[in-house]
């Protein structure tokens, strides 16, 4: 298959969308302003991993979804997602279009927001710029940034004012509904001063042959005190070759903590940093994954310590099988200046079958004296020592694998904070392991 | 009810090449307590698993066989729900499965599909042996055996023991690293288990467990065999002379197996 690197889409195209969306002038331009870079910057070079074969051209950039007036209208498939028993904060968009979404009056009240990104870039224009590819991630880094912020079709926009402090969580889900779309999904979330919530996304997917693109961006900013904790399920399917950049922003006693359970079942180049740019602040960055069939993945978590005694701890599971391959990437780095900086990671890869390849690839960057720093990496099989002991008690052999597998992703799993999605993450955990 | 027979016959057993079981005979009936005592290297720990089938150890010779079925023959979760259960002297730690989940998986291996043991009817079983055995009921929603202290780690094998309600169940070394408080909580369980049908094999080099847990056979082992069989009172002479006369009355310099033992 010949695939060109060129994007599809003309200055014309860009330009009408923006209208079509009713987006304000600075949008316009900026997208004008990235698509011209889509050009001649490069694309990423994820280490050891090579992309240049991988299909980020082919897609629909369009595809309709439209409004539905009850979570009930929801296929079975989506609606499992969403908590039965209480009325959850969510956004729901098919297809990049709005299908659904609620938020309490409470919250409405206090000033949280948390609405689609086309909604927010209509009512809180100025707040977007404020946020939209500054400070976490710039549209220049490469082409994939560059085509992300020219052909951006959809996002949420989650804002907690000052000393707000949510303790139900934000919900999001992206459907891919349509087999040819093209996913270029943008999400904000900013806490403001002493504020605090958490927020739950899932990516869904279900195109086996068509071929398509997700190019997402999350841009988390946590201001003094604040706390985020972010949990994401990635569900797209084998067609999908995926592009995640997920970062965050940490300032003085800021907390960003992630679970991330990548799943996909297409190539797929994830990255998650957090800069903690504050004395005192913290990321926990978790994140676990499956590899199955014969895809091939590049995660790379990456802490970057600046304020003193920041904490930046990193845990990577990935559970290979078939023969798929993977590269782990942990990088924790301690700027000068980040006196007593803390920085740990753990990357381990539990390989079931000869034909997967794993690779926990631990980097530590340390320009500072006084700091801390740690790491602990191992490639290997299901422990026979641990499965005699689980079937000495009589369990079978597979299902003392379920077992230490699931076990092996229990970090992430466990931090799902809304039981629909954890269960969902289980499920997905077992169709992909058997 | 006469319980089961376990019947181990002229074991001949390897790790990575060396012959550490050099022709064990032992018959263990239900309603039995047997310890297998011995100094330190002399082949015990290589009998229990080698009867649950450690991976590492390999059977060159010789059967063992429980109520006449050929247990070598059978994989481990087999032999466990053919009811032999093994307290292990170095259980495994495994992260993310809590303690409970495991031991309900364990319940229900031994039940039909269909048929698992309701959750209500679990819980209460776990935290009346939990309480028997004076567990913090904390344990049980923590991760298998992870940052278990020792005596934490053996008590949880007892409570698995009483949950499990084996035919024959094997205790290697299960005193080893217990104060004496957790040793007599440890014995304790164990003894609840004493009636007419389940036959125990208690391996252990300290007669002191053998004051709480009175044993109605005592074996002594040396140079991987059984080289002395005996009652109670046998155990009672080991404490007070230690097993220099056996050596002396056998003929055996080196109780040991093996050059670097």
């Amino acid at each position: 298959m010949a695939v060109q690197t060129k994007i599809p889409y003309e200055k014309e195209y860009v330009e009408a969308f923006s209208t079509k969306k009713n987006e304000p002038e600075w949008m316009k331009q900026f997208r004008l302003q990235a698509l011209e870079l889509t050009e001649t910057l490069e694309m990423p070079k994820p280490d050891k991993t090579n992309i240049t074969k991988w299909n980020f051209s082919t897609f629909n950039h369009e595809a309709n979804g439209e409004f539905i007036d009850s979570l009930e209208d929801l296929p079975e498939d989506i609606k499992v997602f969403v908590e039965k028993e209480k009325e959850s904060n969510i956004v729901i968009l098919k297809n990049q279009s709005t299908a659904y979404q609620r938020l309490s009056q409470d919250l409405i009240d206090k000033g949280v927001i948390l609405t689609d990104m086309f909604s927010a870039l209509e009512k809180y224009p100025d707040l977007v710029q404020r946020y939209y590819m500054k400070d976490a991630v710039s549209f220049d880094e490469h082409r994939l940034t560059a085509l992300h912020a020219a052909l951006m079709n959809g996002g949420v926009f989650v804002y907690v004012p000052k000393n707000v402090v949510i303790e139900e969580p934000l919900q999001a889900i992206f459907w891919q509904e349509d087999p040819s779309l093209g996913l270029f999904n943008h999400v904000i979330v900013v806490a403001e001063e002493n504020s605090s919530l958490t927020y739950v996304e899932n990516y869904i997917s279900h195109n086996k042959d068509d071929q398509t693109v997700a190019n997402v961006v999350a841009e988390v900013i946590a201001y003094n005190n604040a706390s985020i904790s972010y949990g994401s399920v990635d569900n797209f399917s084998q067609g999908t070759t995926v592009y995640m950049n997920r970062r965050g922003v940490a300032y003085r006693d800021a907390k960003i903590d992630w679970a991330l359970g990548q799943m996909n079942d297409g190539n797929t180049v994830s990255e998650n940093i957090t800069h903690l740019v504050g004395d005192h602040s913290s990321s926990y960055a978790k994140a676990v994954s499956v590899g199955r069939g014969d895809q091939t993945q590049n995660f790379t978590a990456k802490i970057v310590n600046y304020g003193k005694q920041s904490n930046g701890l990193i845990l990577q599971h990935g559970v290979m099988k078939d023969s798929a391959s993977a590269i782990f990437n942990g990088i924790g780095k301690i700027e000068h200046g980040g006196t007593k900086a803390n920085a740990e990671q753990e990357s381990r890869v539990l390989m079931l079958s000869k034909h997967a390849r794993g690779d926990a690839n631990p980097i530590l960057l340390i320009d500072e004296d006084d700091v801390t720093a740690g790491h602990a990496a191992s490639v290997g099989r299901v422990d026979p020592i641990q499965l005699y002991y689980l079937m000495s008690r009589g369990i079978s052999k597979q299902e003392a694998e379920r077992l230490i597998i699931h076990g092996f992703l229990a970090p992430v799993v466990n931090e799902i904070p809304i039981k629909a999605v954890r269960e969902q993450l289980t499920d997905v955990i077992e169709r992909k392991v058997y | 009810m006469a319980g089961s027979t376990l019947e181990i016959k002229d074991l001949h057993v390897e790790i990575e090449g060396q012959e550490i079981l050099k022709g064990v005979n032992l018959t263990i009936k239900g309603g039995e307590f047997h310890a297998v005592m011995g100094p330190n290297g002399t082949g015990k720990s290589t009998l229990a698993s080698a009867i649950m089938g450690h991976p590492k150890y390999e059977v060159t010779s010789g059967s063992i066989l429980l109520d006449g079925e050929d247990v070598l023959e059978m994989e481990v979760d087999e032999r466990a729900k053919a009811g032999l259960f093994l307290a292990m002297q170095y259980p495994s730690e495994i992260s993310g499965v809590t303690t409970s989940d495991f031991l309900r998986s364990s319940i229900n291996s031994r039940r039909e599909e269909g048929d698992e043991i309701p959750l209500m009817k679990f819980i209460k079983e776990m935290d009346q042996a939990m309480d028997y055995l004076e567990m913090d009921k904390n344990m049980a929603q923590r991760y298998l055996n992870e940052g278990f202290s020792g005596g934490e780690k053996k008590r949880n094998e007892i409570l698995q023991l009483m949950l499990l309600k084996p035919a024959i169940g094997i205790l290697d070394e299960i005193d080893s690293g217990l104060d004496i408080d957790a040793l007599k909580v440890v014995s304790k369980g164990i003894n609840k288990l004493r009636n007419e049908s389940f036959g125990c094999l208690i391996i252990t080099h300290y007669q002191r467990l053998l004051d709480y847990i009175t044993p109605d056979y005592v074996h002594v082992m040396m140079q991987g065999r059984v080289v002395k069989s005996g009652g109670p009172e046998l155990a009672q002479r080991l404490e007070a002379e230690g097993y220099d006369w056996i050596k002396k009355e056998l003929g055996i310099e080196e109780e040991t197996v093996g050059n670097n033992a």
